[in-house]
């Protein structure tokens, strides 16, 4: 019971982390500020402003927080008719990816105003899930891990359970290469051991894995045992850390990724067992028969892929 | 058995009866990632020369000292050195051609044809016969890298090693990325067709 009410506060507490930077903005003058479309912010005050001041587009200060020496240009501010919003409009699209900083100066008899717009942190996240699942779908937009995926796809059981394994080392390898990669290899300046050092976490998580399931749940590993050692000759898994590396991932970001990239090499077998085991009934020409079909329909599945190019969800 | 094959041959099995891509089907992600241009086949297939036959050699000499049951994690760690030893070179003398060939460099590391090789014959065969080995797979994966970057290249862009020859763009849809699969597909499909024709003339005669 007592570890119940632990687990729940500690699940709690990792809400509220992941939650807070909802919150931590809005306060003051200004509660509340999101971009509105590609071009536009909106931005609502908790009292009345007045309208000179606010529709004056001199007072507006806005840049990436990345990079404050480039300003972006205004071309309108409006303000609403109960003078407690205004929507800021801009010449150029705006990059929605990035934290927004904005200073307004002489709103509400303050000197200077400054607030950040920005995604939400957990929206955020979510967009990198997607992304590694779909838009970057690893096998077919990225091109990765195809050995096994034409090797495995063959039948929907085998796809499911090889996908579901996949997913899993993919997930516990990505978190012990990034805390590895964190608190090893960049505080020691040993980032050109990355590759010998990632390969072999994967092997050694996958041993893990393997002797873990044997003793814990010998019927799983019964079923699923099988495709262990496929996943050690597998680019996919390798790929995720060395991303992580590249773009010098979170903790929160590397699991998405990883669950992502997991999920995506899923659906990807499933997709593509579900049309072999059709393609096994059909009349195909003897020279296309076997791998050649396959990658036909893999190609297929690849232009199909195409089309969530450019998604964007939050 | 190896031992009275010639060097030679050891070279043309690589590149014609056991091709990596087309006739063994391995190491296909860089077949379908990044071989929209002949040069980019020709960089990663040197790229993959140098870590199949150093890693045949290194396996090699020490073939004695390895203990069988530890034999995967010793290959897995003597690729990812000289994989890790390309990279390094590639990064710091081609760095165009590097960004461009991205993440697959390090992906070498995950290449089931070089773990094979090594596995099938680095371990049991002497050096002078794995290092012959190793370069006839590893010519065998750059001359089919460039043969599906000649016919995209050339039909996407007209164009090849990035000179123009056509004049004209044929299909464009073969530099774009899905277009990979298509390609191997059909060349799969024509090299097994050329198969099925000389059977049947031979089952004829």
């Amino acid at each position: 019971m007592m570890t119940r009410v632990k687990n729940k506060s500690v699940l709690l507490a990792v809400l509220i982390f992941l939650l807070a930077p909802l919150f931590a903005h809005a306060e003051g003058l200004v509660v509340g500020q999101t971009f509105n479309g590609d071009k536009e912010i909106q931005v609502s005050f908790a009292v009345s402003v007045d309208k000179n001041v606010a529709e004056n587009i001199h007072n507006y200060t806005v840049f990436e927080e990345s990079d404050p020496d480039i300003k972006l240009v205004l071309s309108a501010a409006t303000l609403a008719t109960d003078n407690k919003s205004v929507t800021l409009q801009f010449e150029d699209v705006l990059n929605t990816a990035m934290t927004h900083v904005v200073e307004v100066k002489g709103l509400g008899g303050v000197e200077k105003t400054t607030f950040k717009v920005s995604k939400s942190y957990l929206g955020y996240l979510f967009s990198i899930l997607i992304s590694a699942l779909l838009i970057n779908n690893f096998v077919f937009t990225k091109y990765l891990g195809l050995c096994v995926f034409f090797g495995t796809s063959k039948k929907k059981t085998t796809a499911k359970g090889m996908g579901v394994v996949f997913t899993l080392v993919m997930v516990a390898s990505a978190i012990m290469s990034w805390f590895f990669y964190q608190f090893i290899l960049i505080p020691y300046d040993l980032n050109f051991l990355q590759i010998v050092v990632f390969i072999g976490l994967v092997s050694l998580t996958v041993q893990a894995v393997d002797t873990i399931l044997r003793k814990v749940n010998p019927i799983l590993f019964n079923s699923f045992g099988v495709f262990l050692v496929l996943v050690i000759a597998n680019c996919v898994i390798i790929a995720v850390p060395l991303i992580v590396a590249n773009n010098n991932y979170n903790f929160f970001e590397t699991f998405m990724l990883a669950l992502g990239a997991g999920g995506g090499f899923l659906l990807a077998l499933y997709l593509m067992s579900s049309v072999s085991e059709r393609l096994l009934l059909a009349n195909i020409p003897p020279t296309f028969k076997g791998l050649p079909i396959a990658f036909i329909v893999a190609g297929q599945f690849a232009m199909a892929f195409l089309g969530f190019s450019g998604l964007q969800i939050f | 058995m190896a031992n009275d094959k010639s060097s030679l041959q050891l070279v043309t099995r690589g590149i014609l009866s056991e091709n990596p891509i087309f006739k063994l089907a391995l190491s296909m992600c860089p077949a379908v990632g990044i071989s929209t241009t002949v040069m980019n086949g020709l960089l990663l297939g040197i790229a993959v020369l140098f870590v199949q036959v150093f890693s045949s050699v290194t396996i090699s000499i020490f073939k004695n000292l390895i203990h069988p049951r530890i034999r995967i994690p010793t290959y897995t760690l003597t690729i990812a050195t000289w994989v890790t030893v390309i990279d390094l070179v590639l990064a710091a003398y081609m760095p165009e051609a590097y960004a461009k060939m991205g993440i697959f460099v390090k992906l070498i590391v995950a290449f089931a044809i070089i773990t094979m090789r090594l596995e099938m014959f680095a371990c049991k065969e002497p050096v002078k016969d794995s290092f012959w080995d190793g370069v006839g797979m590893g010519l065998g994966f750059m001359v089919g890298m460039m043969v599906i970057g000649f016919v995209r290249e050339l039909l996407g862009s007209g164009a090849v090693f990035g000179y123009d020859i056509l004049g004209f763009k044929p299909l464009l849809f073969f530099i774009l990325p899905s277009a990979g699969f298509f390609v191997v597909g059909l060349m799969m499909a024509f090299f097994n067709w050329i198969e099925i024709f000389y059977k049947r003339k031979k089952g004829l005669q």
